[in-house]
Order: C-alpha cells, then sequence, then structure tokens
C-alpha cells in the first residue's frame, strides 16, 4: 500500500479493481491503492468505530442475540462502513477497497502490544462471524470454496454408525442431527467447538455438522491473523522511519480503546503499602478487595491472584520498592523471609519489567479478567460477579449493607451475564450521589480512580 | 538384603553424582527427544532448566547432542531438570538472536494433576501429603484422560511420568500434538475439564444439557465403577455432618436438599455412616426424580460423584508453549522418590510409596555389584527402576516407528531418484 501526498484523489478516478472473489475476506493480499494520509486516518477511525460497536455490543448482550444483531447494526450504520453489513453489494465498490485498506491500517497500530493484538484480534474475528452469518446459503458455501475450506460431507453408513455420539454431542440441537450433514475435520480446524466439547470427536476427527462449519472459519482466521499480527510487530521497526505515521497509528490505539493504565507517572510514589489496606475499602473494586483481604486472611496468593493484584497495584501508582515491602510483609506472616525472596520477589519484579525480557506488563482489564483465566482450586482471582456462586454473592453484598434495590439489580444483571454492568451498578451503590448512566466500568483501575476522583470531588 | 536406607535431603549432594553416572537413562532420554533427528536442530534447539543446591536456577540450557548432555548433568548434577519448548535457535545462544526472532515453536503437550487442588474434596490428607485412600484419584484422572487423549484426540504416544510427591504429569508425544498452538493447547485442556470454579464457587459441576456428550458420559463411566470403594470405603465421604452437610451443599433443589437434610439427621447410621447415608441419598434422588413434578437437576448424582472424584487439570501448565515441566527420571529433592514413568493400562498396580527412593537404589546397586560381576547388564537395569525404566523403552521405541516409516520411503526414493 502507498501512502501518498497531501492532495486528495481528484473524484473521478478509476478505482484498481480488486479482483477479489467475495466481498468478504480473512484479509489474505494486502491492498495495492494508494491513499492520501488524511484518508490513511480517516478509514482507520471509521473501523474503529465499528470494532468499538462490536465490542460494546457484546459487553450489552449475548453475542448472537437480536438485541446484539440489532445493536451492530445500527452503530454501524453511523459510520462510513456501514454497507459492509449488507450482503448485496460487489467487490468493486469503494466500501469493500476501504473495508480492505482500513483492516490492514489498523495491524499496523494494533500489532505493538499483546493487549492490542488481542482486542484486535477478538473484535475482528466478532466482527467476521456477524457479516459471515449474514450471508445466504449459496453465498456461505462460496466463500468456503474461494478460501479452500469446502469439505465433504461423511457418507450415510458412517453417519448411522455414530448417529447416538453425534445426537449425544448435538446436545440441544440432537432432534437434527439425523437430517443434518455432517463433515469431518481434524480437531485443530474446529478448536471452538472443541473447547466448548460441542462436537463429538474420534480418534482426531471432528463430525461437525453443516451450521457449525463457521467455527471453521473463525478457528482458521484466528490463526491467520495472529501469525500476521505478529510478523507484522517484528517488521514495524523499520516503518519507525516514517514519522508521519507513528504519532496517529500510536494515538488510535489509546485514543479508542482507552487507558490501558501501563504506566501512572503522576501518582508513583504516593501511594505507600500502608496506605493499601483503607484505600481497598474505599476505592478498590470488588475483585481487588477480594483479592485482599483473601491475602489478609491467608497471607498467601496464588499465581493468578499475585498477577491480577500485582499489577491493579502497579496501576494504581504503587512503586516496585513499596510493593516489594508490601507483599512480603503480609507473606513474611506465614513464611520466612528467605523464601519469600527466593521464590516471590522474582515475580513482583518481573511485573514492574525488571526482570527476563523487560516488559512492562499492563494491568487486566475487566474483559480480559472475566474471559480468560478463570479462577481454580484454591484461587480467588477473577471476577466476583462472573466467578461467585450467586447466593454467597447475594449475601456478601447484604452483609456490606448495600439495600435491597441496589443488590436486586446487581443480582439481575449478573444473572443475565453483564458482570461489567452490575459492578457498576456496585459502584454507584457504594459511592451514594453519583450518576453517570453512560459510563461502562471497563477496567479495575478505571473504577480506581472514578472512585478516587468522586472523593476529592466531595471534598471540594 | 540389608535394610532400606531412608532418604535425606541433605545427602542429595553425594548421591546425585553416582545417579547421574550410572543410572540416569541417557540413551532412551536422548532418542526420545531427539525424535529421529527430524530436523537435525529438533534436539540442539531443545530447552533445558536445571536448578542446582541452593535454589539456583539457569535457564535456556541446550546441548548439541547426548555425549554433552551427559556431561554438563553429570558435571552440575542438577536437584531438578526442567524440560522446555524446541525454539528457533539454540537456547544457549538466545542472547545473540534478536528478542523477538527468538521463538518456542514446538513442544508436547502437557497435563499436570496435582493432588493438592482437590484439598477440599478429600478427607484423609492435604497440601503435598498423599496416601492410599487418596490416590485412587490419581488412577481415576489417568484413565479419563489417557481413553480421552487416545480415543478422542487420537494421540498415540502418551508418557505417563509419577512427579515423585504428590501427583502425575503426562506428555503427549505426537507430531500433531507438538506443533498445537496455545489456542489448540487451551482448546484441548478445556474440552478435557469439568470441575470449575474457583473459591467462592461451592458448586463446580453443573450438568445442564438434557444429553451428555459422549465424553463425559466414557468419564462417569469410568467414576462410577470406582466411586463406592473410594469415597464410600476409604474417604468415609459422608462420614459425619459436616462432610455430609457439604455434599447436600451441592444439590441446587432446595425441597430436595431439605428433605436429605432431615433424612440424615433423623436417621441413626451407627456403622457404615458413608454406606448407609449413600444408599439413603440415592434412593431418595431417584424417587425424586420420577415425579411428575420433579423441576430440578436429571444429574444431582452425578455432578456429586464428579465433584469428588473427576480430574482437576491446571490449564495453564497445558496452554503455553514455552512452559517447562520437570524431566522424567529427575530425582524429586523432597522425597527422593525417582520420577518414574507409569504404564497407564497398569495404573492400579502402581503404587507410589514403592517408588525407590535414590538412597535404596544406589543401596541396591551397591549390593548387586558386589556379587554380579557381568558387567554388560544396564546398570538401571540391576535396580527397582528396571520396570519404569522398560515402560519408558516400550514408549520410545514405539515412537520410533513412526519415524521408521520415513526413513525407508527416503532411502527408497534415493534409490530411485524419484521425488
Amino acid at each position: 500500500m502507498l501512502i501518498g501526498s497531501r492532495t486528495k484523489r481528484p473524484k473521478n478516478s478509476k478505482l484498481i479493481k480488486s479482483g477479489a472473489e467475495h466481498r468478504l475476506q480473512i484479509y489474505k493480499v494486502p491492498p495495492k491503492e494508494t491513499v492520501t494520509l488524511q484518508e490513511f486516518e480517516e478509514y482507520a477511525v471509521e473501523r474503529l468505530k465499528v470494532l468499538k460497536a462490536i465490542e460494546n455490543a457484546g459487553i450489552r448482550h449475548i453475542r448472537g442475540s437480536e438485541d446484539y444483531n440489532h445493536l451492530v447494526e445500527k452503530e454501524i450504520k453511523k459510520t462510513k462502513l456501514a454497507k459492509i453489513i449488507r450482503t448485496d453489494y460487489s467487490t468493486d465498490c469503494e466500501e469493500f477497497m476501504i473495508d480492505h485498506i482500513s483492516h490492514f491500517i489498523l495491524r499496523l497500530a494494533y500489532c505493538r502490544s499483546e493487549d492490542l493484538k488481542r482486542w484486535f484480534l477478538q473484535q475482528e474475528l466478532d466482527l467476521f462471524r456477524f457479516r459471515f452469518l449474514k450471508e445466504n446459503a449459496e453465498d456461505k458455501q462460496k466463500f468456503l470454496k474461494v478460501n479452500s475450506l469446502d469439505y465433504n460431507p461423511i457418507s450415510e453408513d458412517e453417519k448411522q454408525r455414530v448417529l447416538q455420539d453425534l445426537m449425544a454431542s448435538a446436545g440441544r440441537n440432537s432432534t437434527t442431527a439425523d437430517t443434518n450433514e455432517y463433515f469431518k475435520v481434524p480437531f485443530t480446524e474446529v478448536l471452538d467447538l472443541v473447547r466448548g466439547r460441542k462436537v463429538f470427536l474420534s480418534r482426531g476427527f471432528a463430525y461437525v455438522p453443516k451450521d457449525d462449519m463457521i467455527s471453521i472459519l473463525i478457528t482458521h482466521y484466528r490463526a491467520h491473523l495472529s501469525q500476521q499480527l505478529a510478523m507484522t510487530s517484528r517488521a514495524l521497526p523499520q516503518l519507525e522511519e516514517d514519522n508521519r505515521l507513528l504519532p496517529m497509528l500510536s494515538g488510535l490505539s489509546k485514543r479508542y480503546l482507552g487507558q490501558d493504565y501501563s504506566s501512572k507517572k503522576s501518582n508513583v510514589g504516593k501511594i505507600t503499602a500502608e496506605m493499601i489496606d483503607s484505600l481497598s475499602k474505599q476505592s478498590f473494586p470488588p475483585c481487588m478487595q477480594n483479592l485482599h483481604q483473601s491475602m489478609k486472611r491467608d497471607h498467601h496468593l496464588k499465581h493468578g491472584g499475585r498477577m491480577q493484584y500485582g499489577l491493579f497495584l502497579k496501576g494504581i501508582g504503587l512503586s516496585l520498592e513499596e510493593a516489594l515491602r508490601f507483599w512480603r510483609t503480609e507473606f513474611t506472616k506465614a513464611m520466612d523471609g528467605d523464601k519469600f525472596d527466593k521464590q516471590y520477589s522474582y515475580n513482583i519484579r518481573h511485573n514492574y519489567g525488571k526482570e527476563g525480557k523487560r516488559a512492562d506488563y499492563t494491568p487486566y482489564s475487566c474483559n480480559k479478567i472475566i474471559m480468560s483465566n478463570a479462577p481454580g482450586p484454591g484461587d480467588n482471582h477473577g471476577c466476583p460477579f462472573r466467578h461467585t456462586d450467586a447466593d454467597l454473592l447475594a449475601q456478601k453484598l447484604r452483609l456490606q449493607g448495600i439495600s435491597k434495590d441496589f443488590t436486586d439489580k446487581i443480582m439481575k444483571y449478573t444473572r443475565d451475564g453483564h458482570y461489567q454492568i452490575a459492578c457498576k451498578y456496585y459502584f454507584d451503590a457504594t459511592h451514594s450521589g453519583v450518576e453517570e448512566p453512560d459510563v461502562n466500568i471497563n477496567h479495575p483501575n478505571q473504577y480506581f480512580d472514578e472512585s478516587q476522583h468522586f472523593y476529592s470531588g466531595k471534598k471540594e | 538384603m540389608t535394610e532400606k536406607s531412608t532418604y535425606d535431603a541433605a545427602s542429595l549432594p553425594d548421591l546425585l553424582p553416582i545417579y547421574y553416572k550410572k543410572l540416569f537413562p541417557y540413551g532412551l532420554y536422548y532418542r526420545w527427544l531427539n525424535y529421529g533427528g527430524v530436523p537435525k536442530s529438533y534436539f540442539t534447539n531443545r530447552e533445558f532448566s536445571f536448578t542446582l543446591k541452593d535454589d539456583v536456577y539457569i535457564r535456556y540450557q541446550s546441548f548439541a547432542d547426548q555425549q554433552e548432555m551427559e556431561k554438563e548433568i553429570q558435571k552440575r548434577c542438577p536437584y531438578k531438570i526442567d524440560i522446555g519448548a524446541v525454539f528457533s535457535h539454540k537456547p544457549k545462544d538466545h542472547k545473540t538472536v534478536k528478542a523477538a526472532a527468538f521463538q518456542a515453536q514446538e513442544k508436547e503437550l502437557v497435563f499436570d494433576i496435582d493432588m493438592t487442588d482437590y484439598d477440599d474434596v478429600r478427607t484423609c490428607c492435604s497440601g503435598a501429603d498423599i496416601c492410599e485412600k487418596c490416590w485412587p484419584l490419581m488412577q481415576i484422572a489417568v484413565k479419563i484422560l489417557d481413553r480421552a487423549l487416545e480415543e478422542d484426540f487420537g494421540f498415540e504416544h502418551r508418557l505417563w511420568v509419577y512427579s515423585g510427591r504428590r501427583g502425575v504429569h503426562c506428555w503427549v508425544c505426537d507430531e500433531t500434538a507438538r506443533k498445537l498452538s496455545q489456542n489448540g493447547r487451551t482448546a484441548v485442556a478445556e474440552y478435557l475439564s469439568l470441575v470449575k470454579g474457583g473459591e467462592h464457587q461451592n458448586k463446580k459441576i453443573s450438568l445442564d444439557t438434557t444429553r451428555l456428550h459422549p465424553f463425559i458420559s466414557q468419564s462417569l463411566e469410568i467414576v462410577k465403577a470406582r466411586f463406592y470403594d473410594y469415597a464410600v470405603k476409604k474417604q468415609d465421604f459422608l462420614g459425619d455432618e459436616e462432610n455430609q452437610k457439604k455434599v447436600l451443599s451441592l444439590i441446587t433443589d432446595e425441597t430436595l436438599r431439605t428433605e436429605l437434610e432431615e433424612n440424615f439427621t433423623s436417621k441413626e447410621f451407627e456403622k457404615d455412616t458413608s454406606k448407609t447415608a449413600w444408599a439413603v441419598l440415592r434412593n431418595h434422588v431417584d424417587k425424586k426424580k420420577s415425579e411428575a413434578n420433579y423441576k430440578g437437576s436429571k444429574y444431582v448424582l452425578e455432578e456429586i460423584m464428579l465433584q469428588y472424584c473427576y480430574p482437576r487439570l491446571d490449564v495453564n501448565v497445558s496452554k503455553g508453549v514455552n512452559h517447562l515441566l520437570k524431566s522424567p527420571f529427575c530425582v524429586h529433592p523432597k522425597t527422593g522418590r525417582v520420577c518414574v514413568p507409569i504404564d497407564p493400562k497398569k495404573i492400579d498396580e502402581f503404587d507410589p510409596m514403592a517408588v525407590p527412593t535414590i538412597s535404596e537404589i544406589l543401596e541396591e546397586l551397591n549390593s548387586v555389584e558386589k556379587e554380579d560381576f557381568n558387567k554388560k547388564t544396564k546398570e538401571f537395569n540391576k535396580t527397582s527402576l528396571k520396570e519404569c525404566t522398560q515402560v519408558f523403552e516400550r514408549f520410545v521405541k514405539k515412537l520410533e516407528e513412526t519415524w521408521k516409516g520415513k526413513g525407508k520411503m527416503i532411502e527408497q526414493s534415493d534409490m530411485t531418484m524419484e521425488f
């Protein structure tokens, strides 16, 4: 892709024929067009709006539900990429080109860190799934063919042999197992289905019903994009020489993704180990309060908890020295100093980028805490709204003195899977007088900042 | 036969040199990790890490061949050896390579089952302790996972190892497994996971589909066959009021639960408490389920059995391509026991308490060498390590079959000059 001078493209210039066989793609071939610097930024911003819409809809509703689809369409229609939710446009039109180019531009902006990559990958996959499911059967098949993913269904004989198992794996759809067409593919092609145990496996092969073939696509796309992002990030240093683009690219990810709390330069040095206990009662989100209390009770936290809590503390401005003091004081109530120094201090220093590959790890966002690294036996990390039994959660809320109204609201949203909204109501319940209906809680450090802001506002 | 020597960790610095000189099976070990030399760099790019005396830990060790590995291990006498991934470059040269270019590329798919993760459901031990009352949990874990890895995933080369203290590891060495991405490993681990939940989630198993996935049915069969012996007889899991409460708390249907609570308090179970209580529980649940207005879970009993027995694996161990795991045949510093391979098909005959410690083995070696002048017998065959080494040998030989075929094809095409 060439980035031209500042002059705008004349209106009647011919668009390069894309030659693409389908308006949907998994972005294997980079674009060849020339764009102006202005267009470069514009396309990127528009696609970012689309991806944010997808993310937002995913927080508020279950993916694939009517409400979800409705919200996604509504928000995407507001952008310049509105046409991509339709299934009737050709590959020679402007929208196709913008779709194509904007994806590649965002790759440049989002390949630079693990968190950015993960976010970009997740939204692009969800966007793809949304668009694919809208296509009719014929166009879906065409897409599979174009991408060499068209498989042949298994024979009727084979199907009868494994029919009982097919029906048992289909769960709620067991009645259609009989009439559905099945495809036998290596399990590595449908990892999403394997992970959720939604498919019958035998000797390394998955028996996939026709309707689930999209999973193959998703796995394929995920693997491809993941690899491409890694390659792009390795090639990025060469791009650094172009100082037209770099400031814009880094601005892009910060502006729309929000803060990642990687370095709280303003607060470092202000937070000491002694302050943490009272701060936890006042301004910590429930997930971190929980970890703090578990640590005070057990004088220990398992690895998942140390990571989630340790990085959060770094994000609020706890320096490395204070962090070491804090953890050591607590842990040495149950072990001797030597053991702590040998086995635990390395980890803390690693979190601050002082060991190993010296990466400056960023505190976990709500999305990450809810979706990945679920707590296991003995663990106290995770999101309390997601990872606590309902009756225990309700009890805890009551014990904290949360009013019945708020408790009911929080429990309702928790039951519906809207954990971040439940957290927001928890915030409202514990910070009386606050009224900001449109603010979502996306990050534990954001919760902390909002809370501190609230209390300092009150003082004035 | 002299009395068995008791193991003392302080004697490791004296015992390890002899162990590494005479007993560690370098030949078989190299044949395994070399994978037939295809590609040639597979062994040289493998990361090993050593834990030396005084907890000194060194990473990114790598060796050119078996000889160099032997020399280095004998020189350093590590307390612990970990096996890591096969990287894009020799790990020992990693500092000369640009950070972004030095990548972990392949590694066996591994699983780690740790007895500590079952603390909330065992009555006999906690923490790092194990005994013959809770060991059946490992037997169940091995049976369930080995079946699934073989029958569902088609993995043929699975090496099970006793960790020396409180658990077992599984190394899946098929090519497909070694090439799996992090996403792939996570998918396999999650497919195999049923027990979900941290400290604030009491009920860790919920089977709520109207039909059970074949994997779950198969696993249940294995659990059911062993449940009575393990939970009732060995664990006495319904043996007192506190434990009964714990079990009943897993029942979500309130009416059913309160009825059972009353049942338990009213009856007097004098002896064989768990046996009677379990029978009462089962009968009552079956009766309730057959009633027309029952709206609760179809799988109440199954959920209880699974929560008490189903394997608990740590997904984090399995998912990382670069995750380091303790090597077979090292010595566990705290117990002195050797990390020995186990035959999963013979798991019921395996007794972790009978695994020899390093002191015992060296003692055996001493007494045998005094009598046996046949120097041709490999050292490890003279000790009680013989059987486990045979398990390892069978595993390596089976692996070698897979690249023998390739070798033959290369020979033939070389002869005819056809490719």
